[in-house]
């Protein structure tokens, strides 16, 4: 028997505000049910004994892969980068103001 | 019948003047172009693509070199950033996004004589098992317009199998080239993690975001793959390739002296009682080829979906995080400030699927519940390499269904992603593990192509490819 969890409205709304989320009411409700059923669905490793395992967060076995600290050229200008950006002045980028 | 002959094939005929790079481009281009209802391709590069025949037409005329895949058209799936159109990610939040340098992958392939000719439609964000989660349109499955190709690149393995070019790149994060690979009937290959540079690829859970070819046979994704296979200093996650490289060889060809391990958790409860028949059937050919075939048993595989959607999403919030409407991309034009900014834009522009995921990885990474979801993924993620490590003392290779049913009907899963995910079941283990598998046509059932699944160790590509090869041919 898998415990149930149970995501409320609230809880949908506070991780929407911290991934920068603004959500319908319909998507607080959609997402409510389907998150807690597949958050359900994975507490099925609570049970599993793992405590003596390392965690794995990678699989190349590489460690610490390190360049020379040259300025190197990969092609694109800062123009070329510039091109996408919504807003731009004076070869920056512009965003709103940060701070009121 | 192909209109296309084997790779290797179409680049020495161009070599050799026999084909013009020119009309192999207007060919592809004039299947996607008659092919339109199927909805494999989000655009193509028409201009780009014929500049650079008329390039190499040109080279083979003052015979200079041309490379290994000379004049060869393909279709990237539309995560690769490529000049000569936009790159999307079929999402909103990139609509008109204009790559200002190309992946790692495909300038290889450049270099060899290869030409991009269209993008092919995903999942958005490659987060999916059936392209519905395109923010553009679905791609049909080319036996049955009712029914899903697969996914996350089901674009690119309904444009194969649509017979739009020789070859088409995927990406496979939880097995999102194998998958519409067998659901559309065509070879696909998720190489070891490492194998090719991730540079220049839309990331989405980049711990197990692979690069692989989908092609036709397991000929041309060796041919593919041996270009595409190398060290990058744009991605410090790679490997260096195996010295002798992918193309096939005879030496490979062995089967008798291989001893493959059939699976006993992918051929249990869950999988669809035609597709496990159809597996066995293959199984029989197989020992009756001379193949030492045995059962074996990864006792931790059932927990590997689990383990896969928390770890998943814990990647893709973080990788998503960089849509933000502010350096590139779709930025919504009425925010007042920042916060607004950020808030507006990624809220229009992610579609269902990537908020939900987004969502989910925001939890489980979240102060709290960390060491409780992420933490212990990533400890049965050690315990999934444990078990694979020690099966491989004992075989050479792993043999499985790709998945457990055939290509279901559009919208049959639309209102239930938990089910959706579960497509997945066969296919996962493979990413968090590292090690490489491929995607091989086994028959069909009802019309509807069933795959077979073959994987190795970890740097064992090329023996992987061998006894493909082999399979494929006894198998058929």
């Amino acid at each position: 028997m898998i415990p149930m969890v149970k995501l409320s409205h609230e809880d949908v709304l506070k991780l929407a505000r911290l991934a920068r989320l603004q959500l319908t009411d319909s998507e607080v409700t959609q997402f409510s049910g389907e998150i807690s059923a597949i958050l359900g669905y994975v507490e099925q490793l609570k049970s599993v004994d793992v405590d003596s395992l390392m965690p794995t967060s990678q699989v190349t076995g590489l460690t610490n892969v390190m360049r020379k600290d040259d300025m190197q050229n990969y092609g694109p200008t800062p123009a070329d980068l510039l091109k996408n950006a919504p807003a731009t002045k004076d070869g920056h980028i512009k965003v709103n103001r940060m701070l009121a | 019948m192909s209109q296309w002959s084997a790779i290797a094939d179409i680049a020495e005929k161009v070599q050799k003047g026999e084909l013009k790079a020119e009309n192999l481009v207007a060919q592809a281009l004039k299947t996607i172009e008659d092919n339109q209802d199927f909805s494999a391709v989000i655009a193509t590069i028409e201009d780009r693509a014929k500049e650079r025949a008329i390039e190499i037409d040109n080279r083979v005329e003052r015979n200079e070199a041309v490379g290994r895949l000379a004049g060869v058209p393909f279709i990237a799936k539309d995560n690769f950033l490529t000049f000569g159109s936009e790159t999307t990610a079929a999402s909103n939040i990139l609509k008109g996004f204009e790559a200002p340098y190309q992946s790692t992958a495909i300038q290889r392939l450049e270099a060899e004589g290869a030409i991009c000719v269209a993008k092919a439609n995903l999942d958005a964000f490659a987060h999916g098992s059936s392209t519905e989660n395109s923010d553009f349109m679905t791609t049909k499955n080319p036996h049955d317009k009712t029914k899903v190709p697969g996914g996350s690149s089901g674009g690119s393995a309904a444009s194969v199998i649509l017979d739009m070019a020789p070859f088409a790149l995927g990406t496979d994060t939880g097995g999102s080239i194998r998958l519409p690979a067998a659901f559309c009937g065509a070879v696909g290959y998720k190489p070891t993690y490492g194998l090719v540079s991730r540079s220049g690829v839309v990331a989405m859970a980049s711990s197990t975001d692979v690069i692989g070819p989908l092609t036709r046979t397991v000929e041309d994704a060796a041919v593919v793959l041996d270009v595409i296979a190398a060290k990058d200093a744009l991605d410090g996650t790679t490997i260096e390739p195996e010295g002798d490289g992918y193309a096939l060889s005879p030496e490979l060809s062995a089967l008798s002296s291989k001893k493959i391990g059939v699976i006993k958790e992918y051929m249990s409860d869950g999988i669809d009682v035609k597709v496990k028949a159809q597996i066995e059937a293959a199984i029989t050919k197989l020992k009756d080829a001379g193949a030492e075939i045995v059962e074996v048993s990864l006792p931790s595989l059932p927990l590997a979906l689990a383990c896969y959607y928390i770890i998943c999403p814990a990647e893709v919030s973080s990788n998503l995080s960089r849509y933000d409407g502010q350096r590139y991309g779709f930025s919504h034009p009425e925010a007042k400030n920042l916060d607004d900014s950020y808030n507006l834009t990624r809220s229009e522009g992610f579609g269902t699927e990537a908020k939900r995921r987004i969502m989910i990885g925001t939890y489980v990474l979240s102060s709290g519940y960390y060491d409780a979801y992420y933490k212990k993924a990533q400890q049965v993620r050690t315990k999934l390499i444990d078990e694979f490590n020690k099966t491989f003392e004992t075989v050479d290779f792993l043999l499985g269904p790709t998945a457990p049913m055939t290509a279901f009907e559009i919208g049959k899963h639309a209102n239930d992603p938990l089910e959706m995910y579960l497509t997945d079941i066969m296919t996962v283990a493979v990413n968090l593990v590292g090690v490489p598998a491929i995607s091989i046509p086994a028959g069909k059932i009802d019309n509807m192509p069933v795959g077979l699944q073959l994987i190795a160790p970890q740097h064992k590509d090329r023996d992987l490819l061998g006894l493909a090869s082999q399979v494929e041919r006894i198998i058929a």
